[in-house]
């Protein structure tokens, strides 16, 4: 077995491990309570699966046929920057639009906080911290 | 040996994409299907990788950065809407 023969063995266990941590975090998302516990199973574990599966497919295509895929290397880059935003966009939205905690949540802090002075038009206010 | 690694992978990312199709239909509120429908296009993307590398071929590639842009963007759109009831806004007099 040679050096290529290794790579590409190499590249194809990062796939198989990446595919496991994406079943792995889609339980999390069938099973969890709400939504803002379900965000955090499908942004980090689904994000580190997607990466380790690109990142062996870098790898394969580097030792079999000697190839540097930039285009897997933007597309890493991308979604290790974007994933993140996104999720914390649309838990964002959600917390605004009023999407209710689970029962067994204990406690809510950011209600204390948005809501200690609220001023009269906080259209416009939430429009100024916006911006 | 690769190759039985390879299509059990595919096979794996083939389940989570109908765990999370269902909960994209079962899911009780609206940010629960738009989650949903980012971890479809996430694993898409990575399962798209998985068969490129599977059939032997890098014409499929590019089809990862335009699938990762469009589900960022769609992504970004669907907050933007469930958040203010418009996706695009025009500034009013300021």
């Amino acid at each position: 077995m040679n050096g290529n023969e290794i790579g590409e063995f190499i590249g194809a266990l990062l796939i198989l491990l990446g595919s496991i941590f994406s079943v792995i975090s889609v339980f999390g998302i069938i099973r969890l309570p709400d939504v803002y516990t379900r965000s955090h199973a499908a942004t980090k574990s689904s994000t580190l699966s997607v990466l380790l599966t690109l990142i062996g497919v870098f790898l394969y295509f580097l030792f079999h046929d000697h190839f540097v895929s930039v285009r897997v290397l933007l597309g890493i880059v991308f979604v290790f920057l974007t994933a993140p935003v996104a999720g914390h966009l649309i838990i964002r939205a959600a917390y605004r639009s009023k999407v209710g905690l689970a029962d067994i949540s204990v406690e809510d802090e950011l209600y204390e906080v948005i809501h200690e002075d609220k001023p009269m038009n906080d259209e416009e206010t939430e429009d100024e911290e916006r911006s | 040996m690769i190759q039985i690694m390879l299509g059990i992978s595919v096979v794996l990312f083939a389940i989570t994409i109908a765990i999370a199709v269902l909960r994209l239909i079962i899911g009780p509120s609206m940010p629960d299907r738009v989650i949903a429908m980012d971890v479809v296009g996430v694993n898409l993307i990575a399962m798209i990788g998985v068969v490129s590398v599977v059939y032997g071929t890098k014409a499929y590639l590019e089809v990862i950065l335009i699938l990762g842009i469009l589900s960022f963007i769609s992504t970004i759109a669907f907050s933007k809407y469930i958040e203010r009831g418009v996706i695009v806004e025009r500034k009013r007099d300021r």
